[in-house]
């Protein structure tokens, strides 16, 4: 299942430009590389919050293929009943397409208030892939923690102060919880990284069962970063081993970008306003926290991972 | 050949849905809805229906599952009860402002706190401006008949809204009466072939659900839900009778009984209509111009036939088995009383709480009433506006 892109960029746009997310938003980059990726037609379901509000403002739609927002937390029970529905029709006969389902969240609308409705529909074994934009807060209504904030990181509900550092509580491992269900494919991915992303796009669509991507989605009003370094963070992410990409095909771990060189996590967190007080000599502890973090992250996931199958960066 | 058979109100609830056979029943057991759940479960275990039964983790999946089944370009059904309709409240909204003709069956139990399992109509009233057609039957027969016209008045082309058809928590959902069941084919004719208005499924025609309309189309996206909730009692109407000609059982949108000459009268949702019919029997013997009038459609609220049916009444009772808290009596109660107020001639009101959380009501309580009603027509008016019966000191 090579990626290519000649081939990808000669599709037509199913997701059309004029919509009203910000300069440089990571998600809008997301939405493109998921919907070049797919080959079947696709039913999406989409959960409240910035890429449902920024693409289909009434009467407009950014939307070429088939699209339905219910609420906030119930983009997966939404999809598992299209999808059910889908097989009723096609038992019937009243419909002969072979169409692919994909539910969209926010960190918000699946680590938090969604988790229940997601870990239902993965128990459930419905034929549909998951896709979470992780940007580690709310945001479409500013930048409150979720519980998907980095430890350490400024949200507007976790300011800095006389006392406050920062968040003070780990982020939640939602990519591993969601793995725990044993559902056949589960990944992580980031758009700096956009071969191995629509790879795994692929993969999920191709998967019997649920499938599931946690796609990590700078976010330019909330990082406080400039519109255009959002790919060069999002790679940073990747290159400091912050956000691994990794897939978990029935169980088996696999590192699917190994960095050549570990980058040194300031590099990623300097280019970044919520991560900026850490920085400072007197936060020396906090930093260090994280970083050590990190690379216990990183290297259980090594441990983990089936070491011949690990791959070196593109 | 008409079926007689003997089944509970979840029985006929469940019976219905299998000879409609959806697409997909989306449901979540909860008391006293459960063996609806576990019938249909079991009818889909036998191989008796082709629909697709999704036993999902919540009320709140249960209804997002059917928005999303519906709006795909299926004909989905559930049911619930109290918590489990709280529960869904935040997707009734959207189930109907998407305009999905879902069905759903409520046995009405009494909401939180303190927990009760039993009947009383807080969890439907609690979901009244939701948006939903709201349909209160009072009996077995009529929780499998107004099922199976649901499904018409959803997806009849003027409405395309969501149906409530509710009844009451154990007295009606657990209790077995008698009840005619239609050929198994007549139902399947009778409600026809689905034919979804711009289904998700349509890959040709791709469609965007649910966008965000702000203050330059929201207001418009509502007033036309209102007229679709207008439209609704022509269509129920309409509906009845076509199904009256199928069953030779008529039904209307508020139902009189006894009331052309009556002086005093009664009226209520759901079951306890029976026992007040019964009593109103008793008082006739008696001398006494007794009546009683059903409000069968409770949303769309059928002002125009309440304020002719009760205009020539002396007094009226309006028995509100839920409380609204807002210290002015019973939603029902005052929804009454708002249907008067341009009217030249009114009866006196009295607004009747009773039954909260399965309280049982009987002929006596039902006399206790009418006594009330004698007593406000020898004063000309109602002691206080709420009478709260059968509550203890």
């Amino acid at each position: 299942m090579a990626v290519n892109l000649k081939k990808f960029t000669n599709k037509p746009e199913l997701f059309t430009s004029g919509h009203r997310l910000c300069a440089g938003c990571g998600i809008a980059t997301i939405v493109r590389q998921v919907l070049m990726a797919v080959e079947n037609p696709v039913v999406i379901s989409n959960a409240t919050g910035c890429l449902e509000v920024g693409s289909t403002i009434y009467p407009y739609t950014s939307w070429k293929v088939p699209w339905i927002h219910s609420a906030f937390e119930n983009s997966a029970a939404t999809i598992s009943g299209v999808e059910t529905v889908y097989e009723a029709l096609k038992e019937e006969g009243s419909v002969t397409e072979d169409i692919r389902f994909i539910a969209i969240g926010g960190d918000g609308g699946t680590y938090d208030i969604g988790l229940q409705a997601l870990s239902g529909a993965l128990e459930r074994g419905h034929n549909f892939t998951y896709i979470c934009y992780d940007n580690e807060a709310y945001m479409n209504t500013g930048m409150q923690r979720s519980s998907a904030s980095a430890y350490g990181s400024w949200t507007t509900t976790t300011p800095l102060g006389k006392i406050g550092k920062g968040k003070a509580i780990r982020k939640k491992p939602l990519t591993d919880i969601v793995a725990a269900h044993r559902i056949p494919y589960v990944a992580q991915a980031a758009p700096g990284h956009w071969r191995d992303l629509m790879n795994k796009v692929q993969k999920a669509l191709a998967t019997e069962g649920p499938s599931f991507l946690n796609i990590l989605q700078p976010c330019v009003p909330g990082w406080r970063i400039e519109p255009y370094v959002s790919m060069k963070v999002a790679k940073l992410a990747v290159e400091t081993c912050y956000w691994p990409l990794y897939e978990v095909e029935n169980g088996v771990y696999r590192v699917t970008v190994k960095p050549k060189e570990k980058k040194p996590l300031t590099e990623y967190l300097e280019l970044q306003g919520r991560f900026r007080h850490l920085l400072a000599e007197e936060q020396r502890p906090l930093l260090d926290e994280l970083h050590a973090e990190v690379d216990t992250a990183w290297e259980e996931l090594l441990a983990k991972s089936s070491p011949a199958e690990t791959k070196t960066a593109e | 050949m008409a079926i007689r058979v003997a089944y509970t109100g979840n029985g006929a609830c469940a019976q219905a849905m299998r000879q409609v056979e959806p697409h997909m029943v989306a449901a979540y057991p909860i008391t006293p809805q459960t063996e609806v759940v576990e019938e249909f479960a079991q009818f889909a275990a036998d191989g008796k229906v082709k629909t697709k039964f999704l036993p999902v983790e919540s009320e709140h999946s249960a209804m997002s599952a059917c928005i999303g089944g519906a709006a795909a370009g299926g004909r989905v059904m559930t049911t619930t009860a109290s918590q489990g309709l709280a529960y869904m409240w935040e997707m009734l909204f959207v189930a109907s402002g998407l305009r999905l003709p879902i069905v759903m069956g409520v046995a009405n139990r009494a909401l939180s706190a303190p927990i009760n399992i039993h009947g009383d109509h807080s969890d439907a009233m609690g979901a009244r401006d939701s948006g939903w057609v709201q349909l209160y039957c009072k009996t077995v027969q009529e929780v499998y008949d107004t099922l199976i016209q649901a499904v018409r008045i959803a997806e009849h082309g003027d409405v395309h809204l969501p149906v409530m058809v509710c009844y009451d928590g154990f007295s009606v959902s657990h209790s077995l009466m008698d009840l005619e069941m239609l050929p198994e084919g007549q139902v399947k004719d009778f409600v026809g072939r689905f034919t979804p208005r711009h289904p998700l499924l349509d890959i040709a025609n791709p469609v965007t659900y649910g966008p965000l309309a702000l203050y330059d189309f929201y207001f418009e996206y509502k007033r036309q839900q209102v007229e679709a909730m207008a439209n609704a009692l022509d269509a129920i109407n309409e509906v009845a009778e076509e199904f009256a000609s199928l069953s030779g059982r008529r039904y209307s949108a508020v139902e009189h009984y006894r009331l052309d000459d009556a002086e005093l009268a009664l009226v209520s949702l759901g079951s306890t209509a029976s026992t007040i019919e019964y009593t109103v029997d008793r008082l006739r013997d008696e001398g006494i111009a007794a009546g009683a009038l059903r409000i069968r459609t409770f949303r769309p609220f059928p002002q125009d036939a309440i304020r002719e049916a009760l205009s020539p009444v002396k007094a009226v009772a309006v028995m509100d088995r839920a409380e609204s808290l807002s210290g002015w009596g019973g939603p029902v109660g005052i929804e009454a009383k708002a249907a008067f107020y341009e009217t030249e001639t009114r009866p006196l009101l009295l607004d009747v709480v009773y039954g909260l959380g399965g309280r049982d009501v009987g002929i006596d309580g039902i006399r206790e009433v009418f006594s009330e009603l004698k007593k406000a027509t020898d004063n000309g008016k109602v002691p206080e506006p709420v009478y709260y019966l059968g509550l203890r000191d």
